[in-house]
This record gives C-alpha cells, sequence and structure tokens, in this order.
C-alpha cells in the first residue's frame, strides 16, 4: 500500500524532532507531506498585501511549510522592449522609467550610457557628475522603499513611515531638478537637459547630514531586535554559488560574499573618481542582505558628498544632433542599478529607431532565485524572502 | 391578571440590574471600542512621524462613528462556497463572548458590571477564550486557503498562551486566595501591595499571554497582513467583520481588566493604605481638569472656528466632571468633620474614584499593548510556539511553585519582601537558564539542517 508506506517514512521524520529553523529535508526527499496528507496549493498574489505589485506565487505547502512554488508572472506586461522598436532614441528614453519605477534614475542612466556607447560620444564631465549624484540619492530612495516595505512585511510596521519621510527628502531634490518626483525623465541621450538649479548642492548636502542619524534610526529599530534577527537570520539563504549560477546580482550577491559592483569594476559615469566601500555579507541570508543594503545606503551617501564637493563647470550636453542615428551596430552597456545589474542590449541598423532593445532586468533575474531559496522554510518566510529580494514587478514584466 | 404577564413582570423584577447593564455593555462597548481604535490610530500616527485621521470631526474625532455607519450600509458579502450559517454564526459568536466576560468586569466597588460572582476571574477567562471558537469557525466556514490557515494558527496560539496566561494567573489567585473580583481587589488592599510587586514574572508572562491572545503584534499571526492577507477575517466584509474587529478590541479591554484586577491593584489608588496620602483621591479631579485647561490651550490653535468652539465644548465637559468629583470629595470632607448630607457619600465617592483609577490603569495596560505593536516586527509561527511551550509555560510553572515558596516562607517569619526578591532570582535565573537553552537547541538544529542542499532547484 504506497499510503501507508508513504506515512511510515514521515512518522520517522517526525520522530528526529526537528524543530526550529529546520527544513523537512527527509519529507521532502521521501517525496510525501510530514501527515502523510494532501498538500495544500495556496494562491499568493497577485493581489496579496505583500507579494510587491502583481507577483502571483502558487505555495505548494505541507501545513505551512513550503514544499515548492511557481512564479506566475506577466501582470504587467505593457511590451516596453517592443514598443522600443516603433519609437526613435530620444521618445523611448521614458519608457524605461517605467520598468523600475522605484529607481527611474537608474535606468535612464543605463540606457542614456548605452545609446551614447552607440553613438560613439560622451557626456561632459560636468553632466556625469550630475548623474552620478542624482543616481546615487535615487539608490537610497530604492533602499528606502525596499527597507520599509520589507520590515512591514515581517510585521514592523513603524520604519516604513521613517523611510518615506526621508525619500520624500530627496523626492523634492528631484522635483526641483526636473519636476517630477517618480518617473523623472532626468537625463538625456549625450549629457542632461536642465542645469542643476540653485541651491542644489546645498539640498544634497543638507539631505546627507542629515541621513546619517536617520539610519541609525532604522538600525536602532531593527539590526539588534531579537524577533527581526529571528526572523531574517538563516532565512533564504543564497549561496555565492548559487547566485553566479542563477544570475542573481546587487545586494543579494554581494551579500553571499562576493565583491562584485559594477561601479567598481567597470566604472561609468562619474564612479571613478570617488572613494568608497563595497559592503559584502558571509551567509547570503536575510539579514545579511539587510546589512548590505544598509551599509550601501550608508556609502551612497559618502558619494553624494563627494561629488558636489567638487561639480566641474561647462556644458551639460555632449555633442549629439537633434536627430539620433546611430551606425549599424549593436552594443551592451550595464550598470549597477539598486537592485543589481542593469543591463541594456540595443541593436541599431541605422536609422532613428533601435532595431532591437533588450533589457536586462536584475528583478526579473533575482525572483529565479525565489524557489530555491523558499524550500523548506514557512509561509511567513515567503513574505520575508520575497521583500528581501526587492522586486519590483514593473521591472520584472516590463 | 394574565399568569404570563406575571411571570414576565417577575423576570423583570428580579433581574432588572442585570438587564440594564446588559443593555449598557451592548450599546456603549462598541463605542468605547471604536474610541480605542481611534486612539489606537493616533498613537501609531504621532510614533510615525504623521498626524493620523485628522478629517472627520477636529482631529478625526467623529471617525470611529463615521466608520461604523460606513461599514453597517457596506454590500453584504457571503462567499458562494462557503458555509453560510456558520459563516453568519461566527462573528457573533466572537462579539458575544467578549461583551459577556465584561459583564462580570468590576471598574470599582459600586461599578461591578453585572454582578459579582464567586468565580469571577474564572467566568471572565472561560468565557472570553469561546470567542476564538468564533475565529476558528469563521475561518473553517469561509472556505479559503488563508482563513483556515489563519484560523490554524490561533486555535494552537489559543492552546499554548492560555496555559501560560492561565498558569500566571494562578500566581496572582494564590496570593489572594479566592476568584471573586472584589475579593482579589480587597486582597491586595489588605496586603498593601499590588500584586504585580508580589509576583512581578507572574504579572510579566500575563502580559506576554494576554498580547498573544488577542492576537495582537507581535503575536498577532492569525490575521498577519503581509503573509495571510487578513487571516481568519479575509472572507469578511462589512458589519460581520466589524463584529470581529469590535470583539478584539472589547477582549482587549477585558484582558486589560483581568490584568488590573490581578496585579495592579484593581481599583484601589496608588498607596490605598496610606492616610497621609488620602489627598490622593482629590488627583482625579485634578487630572480630569488638567485635560480641559489643556483643550483650551488648543481651542485657540485650531484653524477653522466649529474646531474652536469642539474643543471648548470637550474642555466644559471635562470641567463639569472635574467639578462633580471634586464636590463629592468637598462634602465627603465635611462628611468627615461632622456635616451630615444625605448622601451615601462612602458608597459613591469611592465608586467614581475607583472607576477613574481602575480605567487609567485599563488605558496604560491597552497603551503598552499598542506601543509594542508599532515596535517589533512579527514573530513566525514556529518560534511563538516555542516561546510558548519551551520558555513561558515552564516559566509560569516555576513560577506558581516560587510565589508558593515566597508564601511559604512569609507564614514561617521570613520578611515577605526578602522571600519575594529571592524567589524572583531564582526565577529570573530559570529564565535565563532557559532563554540560553533553547536558543543552544535551536542553533545546533539550524546549523545541522541547513548543510545538507539535495534537493534544491
Amino acid at each position: 500500500m504506497p499510503g501507508f508506506a508513504k506515512t511510515s517514512a514521515s512518522k520517522a521524520v517526525s520522530k528526529k524532532g526537528n524543530l526550529g529553523n529546520t527544513l523537512h529535508d527527509d519529507a521532502l526527499q521521501n517525496n510525501g507531506t510530514l501527515l502523510g496528507a494532501d498538500e495544500l496549493v495556496l494562491n499568493m498574489g497577485p493581489q496579496h498585501p505583500s507579494t510587491h505589485g502583481v507577483l502571483r506565487v502558487k505555495l505548494k505547502l505541507d501545513g505551512e511549510r513550503v514544499r515548492g512554488t511557481e512564479c506566475v508572472i506577466g501582470y504587467l506586461h505593457r511590451g516596453v522592449e517592443k514598443i522600443a522598436e516603433n519609437r526613435t532614441y530620444q521618445q523611448f528614453a521614458p519608457y524605461v522609467d517605467r520598468m523600475d519605477y522605484v529607481a527611474a534614475i537608474s535606468n535612464g542612466l543605463g540606457y542614456c550610457e548605452a545609446v551614447e556607447k552607440l553613438l560613439n560620444v560622451e557626456a561632459p564631465p560636468r553632466a556625469r557628475v550630475i548623474r552620478t549624484i542624482l543616481t546615487e540619492l535615487q539608490r537610497i530612495a530604492s533602499h528606502l522603499v525596499w527597507l520599509g516595505t520589507h520590515a512591514l512585511d515581517i510585521g514592523a510596521l513603524t520604519p516604513l513611515f521613517y523611510c518615506m519621510r526621508e525619500r520624500e527628502e530627496i523626492l523634492k531634490v528631484f522635483e526641483k531638478y526636473c519636476g517630477a518626483r517618480l518617473t523623472t525623465h532626468a537625463f538625456r541621450i549625450g549629457g542632461l537637459q536642465y542645469e542643476s538649479y540653485d541651491g542644489f548642492e546645498k539640498d544634497v548636502e543638507r539631505f546627507c547630514n542629515d541621513f546619517e542619524r536617520r539610519i541609525q534610526e532604522y538600525v536602532d529599530l531593527l539590526t539588534g531586535n531579537s524577533i527581526w534577527i529571528g526572523r531574517t537570520r538563516n532565512v533564504g539563504v543564497l549561496n555565492a554559488a548559487d547566485c553566479i549560477a542563477l544570475g542573481a546580482s546587487g545586494p543579494i550577491l554581494r551579500a553571499a560574499g562576493v565583491k562584485w559592483d559594477l561601479r567598481k569594476a567597470q566604472p561609468y559615469a562619474s564612479y571613478d573618481q570617488y572613494k568608497f566601500e563595497i559592503p559584502v555579507g558571509t551567509n547570503g541570508d536575510t539579514y545579511d542582505r539587510y546589512m548590505v543594503r544598509i551599509e550601501e545606503m550608508r556609502q551612497s551617501r559618502l558619494i553624494c558628498l563627494q561629488a558636489i564637493e567638487k561639480i566641474p563647470e561647462g556644458a551639460i550636453m555632449g555633442k549629439v544632433g537633434k536627430v539620433i542615428k546611430p551606425p549599424a551596430g549593436e552594443i551592451y552597456h550595464s550598470i549597477e542599478a539598486p537592485k543589481g545589474i542593469l543591463g541594456y542590449y540595443i541593436v541599431s541598423d541605422a536609422t532613428t529607431q533601435p532595431y532591437r532593445v533588450r533589457v536586462r532586468p536584475p528583478s526579473f533575474i533575482n525572483l529565479q532565485a525565489l524557489d530555491k531559496m523558499v524550500r523548506g522554510h514557512l509561509v511567513a518566510d515567503v513574505v520575508a524572502i520575497i521583500g528581501t529580494l526587492d522586486i519590483v514587478l514593473g521591472e520584472v514584466d516590463r | 391578571m394574565n399568569p404570563t404577564v406575571l411571570t414576565i413582570l417577575h423576570f423583570l423584577q428580579t433581574w432588572w440590574v442585570e438587564l440594564t447593564c446588559g443593555v449598557v455593555i451592548v450599546a456603549v462597548v462598541p463605542l468605547v471600542a471604536g474610541y480605542v481604535v481611534l486612539l489606537e490610530r493616533k498613537l501609531m500616527a504621532d510614533m510615525q512621524a504623521r498626524l493620523g485621521p485628522m478629517r472627520v470631526g477636529p482631529h478625526g474625532l467623529l471617525q470611529p462613528i463615521a466608520d461604523a455607519v460606513k461599514l453597517l450600509i457596506k454590500e453584504d458579502i457571503i462567499p458562494a462556497e462557503s458555509d453560510k450559517f456558520i459563516f453568519w454564526l461566527a462573528p457573533v459568536i466572537s462579539m458575544v463572548a467578549a461583551l459577556t466576560s465584561m459583564g462580570a468586569v468590576a471598574f470599582g466597588p459600586a461599578f461591578q458590571v453585572a454582578r459579582d460572582i464567586n468565580i469571577g476571574i474564572l467566568f471572565v477567562l472561560g468565557v472570553s477564550s469561546l470567542g476564538f471558537l468564533g475565529i476558528i469557525l469563521g475561518g473553517w466556514a469561509s472556505n479559503s486557503h488563508y482563513s483556515i490557515l489563519g484560523a490554524l494558527r490561533s486555535t494552537a496560539q489559543l492552546v499554548s498562551y492560555e496555559t501560560a496566561g492561565g498558569l500566571a494567573i494562578i500566581s496572582a489567585l494564590l496570593l489572594s486566595g479566592t476568584l471573586k473580583i472584589s475579593a482579589i481587589v480587597q486582597a491586595q488592599y489588605d496586603q498593601h501591595a499590588w500584586f504585580i510587586f508580589l509576583a512581578p514574572v507572574a504579572g510579566f508572562i500575563y502580559l506576554v499571554a494576554s498580547i498573544a491572545e488577542t492576537n495582537r503584534a507581535p503575536f498577532d499571526l492569525p490575521e498577519a497582513e503581509s503573509e495571510l492577507v487578513a487571516g481568519y477575517m479575509t472572507e469578511y466584509s462589512g458589519f460581520r467583520w466589524a463584529l470581529y474587529f469590535l470583539g478584539e478590541y472589547a477582549n482587549m479591554i477585558v484582558v486589560g481588566s483581568i490584568a488590573t484586577t490581578l496585579f495592579l491593584g484593581g481599583w484601589l489608588r496608588p498607596f490605598p493604605n496610606v492616610h497621609w496620602l488620602n489627598w490622593l483621591d482629590f488627583l482625579p479631579a485634578v487630572i480630569i481638569a488638567l485635560v480641559g485647561v489643556y483643550c483650551i490651550y488648543r481651542a485657540g490653535k485650531q484653524p477653522v472656528k466649529v474646531q474652536t468652539g469642539f474643543m471648548w465644548a470637550v474642555a466644559l465637559g471635562c470641567f463639569a466632571v472635574a467639578f462633580v468629583f471634586a464636590a463629592l470629595w468637598l462634602l465627603h470632607l465635611f462628611h468627615r468633620f461632622g456635616v451630615l448630607i444625605p448622601l451615601n457619600l462612602d458608597f459613591i465617592l469611592p465608586g467614581l474614584n475607583g472607576a477613574f483609577w481602575f480605567l487609567l490603569k485599563v488605558s496604560g495596560y491597552i497603551y503598552v499593548f499598542m506601543w509594542l505593536r508599532f515596535t517589533l516586527p512579527r514573530y513566525r509561527f514556529d518560534q511563538l510556539m516555542h516561546l510558548g511551550w519551551y520558555i513561558l509555560i515552564p516559566l509560569a510553572i516555576i513560577n506558581v511553585f516560587a510565589v508558593g515558596i515566597s508564601m511559604l516562607l512569609e507564614a514561617n517569619g521570613v520578611n515577605r519582601w526578602i522571600g519575594m526578591v529571592l524567589t524572583t532570582v531564582l526565577v529570573l535565573a530559570a529564565a535565563v537558564f532557559l532563554v540560553r537553552w533553547h536558543d543552544q537547541r535551536t542553533e545546533s538544529a539550524s546549523t545541522a539542517s541547513l548543510t545538507p542542499d539535495s534537493y534544491a532547484g
């Protein structure tokens, strides 16, 4: 009787008494649930408070323990890459802001630099420094959204509002600079459209000086909290080899101990001029990813402070014609977006419109690690792990 | 006369106090619960650097009423695949249990809500536990995965934390030697100490257990929003949902009342036995008057005329109440100096003052609940169970023995504070040991299980 055999096998497992942060791997190997009962399929999303948008995860549960997942994506698919083929190079630039809408400026930077590479022009130094400042502010803003929502997923209500308070200051800078707050379209191919406004440096400096103290508030609330540690330590472990095999990048890769940051490895914009550290973790668990991102915010702050010290004078627009018509060819350019490596692969057929644009979205690729990370954990951990992956569905689905 | 009418009259004659109390509870408790919700939102807003409800009435003071009206007129949705009768019944059970247990709570020597029964604490505990039946049934009847997971979590949580909470209560009952609510408070008066000072660990365990029993953060797993959407309430909307919600907040008031009665001296003022501090009886009047003064101070700063007027109205109300308190206190003084007034002041003044202190303590207790909710992340289910079974329950058992030992020492002539400190230190040492032991246990278990990787991919 196969049913009987299954039950007795799982009984042997429960006798061992694996309790705590343990994975019932034996039960899984025996391909039976703990009590020999049927699996429960829980449909999480697309309308769920903590799937960070319209992600849908089908969870196969044994009680509350996750035995497998299936991600259903595409609820926010707008065909951004296809749209690019019917727009001129300049016309497409605002569209990239709608992919990772939490870090629109980083998307814009990647796209503009990719097209510049294709045109073989460079943005003037002043433009590059201002781009760097805005992109680093955007990184802080993106990490703040991550921190707030991640803490909210784990049940801490208050950090969200503190994070939003600081993010507001950053968005005010964006608004003063280009008039938009979320999908900014701040950069243009070849440089910038707008000069920095009067008092730009002062605003950034004031924010940075304040921010040191603010980060300490989150750290006080979360870092040493034993519930927080209990919820994040050894949860969703992804080691370096797995990260590389899955293509996971950004803070997830660095939390596993790999010191890989494109800002250092292949400097773009003006990152080669500044001193900053690449924070890395050791375990590759949720807690390490939290620590890495907190430290990244501190480093971004330092980069901003260094950059506003010496913004070079000069033009803000490079030698780019009114009509952009790159020579036939292809280009791949990647930057370190807040969520990981954001790459643009553009094929030009020497017309005003790209022949093909392909985006390497960090969220989409990091999301592939979800199944591996949640197996054996509880439902509550699924939420924590989705949060720690820091996905934005606009970017996953494009 | 018609025998039926006679029977009814006789019934009313016998039970009119209880019936009136019932009506008052049903009318007042939901309103109070609504304002507790408003208070929570305001406190949360204050801690989170925002304003909270500001639109309906001055500073959102009419928000609970607006919410209630909205919920009443919402479409009543019963899921097609649900068990309709139980779906209907479950929130009613939750609400009825919460309201019934209010019946035995005493707000003051003169404000026993319904009746001072001799098993008061047992009755309150028993009936309020029935509320979980509503949660479990509601989760089951909804026929939804989220609901059933929430209900299952709720069941396990109830069993674990009622045990710890019950054992903590036993410590206090050992000290009082009675289950009758008024007698428990009287015992704290006679022994010259609130039981929280005689059994501090029991008080702490009860605090933790009561948070878990009322499904409040960090133990709000049955309705963990970020995990189970709304847990057992996922399929509920409109007024059914409001019943659950009110039941939950009424339950908070009930556990707050139990804790106040058992550990915080009930309706006794601070230092009830110290006669040169008798002027503290005047404090309720002063505090209420100060609230009124603050309202007047704020009234000048209101942007809208209506709000200024409202603040004045609140201030005048406060002054009126303060005046009643003060007048009674003065009459009480006259009474003592030989001026006879045809009013049973020995009954009314302690009653009013007692209610004031009692409600103040309950508010403080509920404030702690809220404060923890805004500060702490949520436990995971296995961690919750571990905390309950590996730490709180053993600790509560040890503590029952410790309280017994300290009482035995006192009976044998040892100063009771020395006995209390000694036993508490022992219990705390046991607590440290339990936590260490448990940490080591989970540590070794998790490192052992995280190494193999055979089922990946």
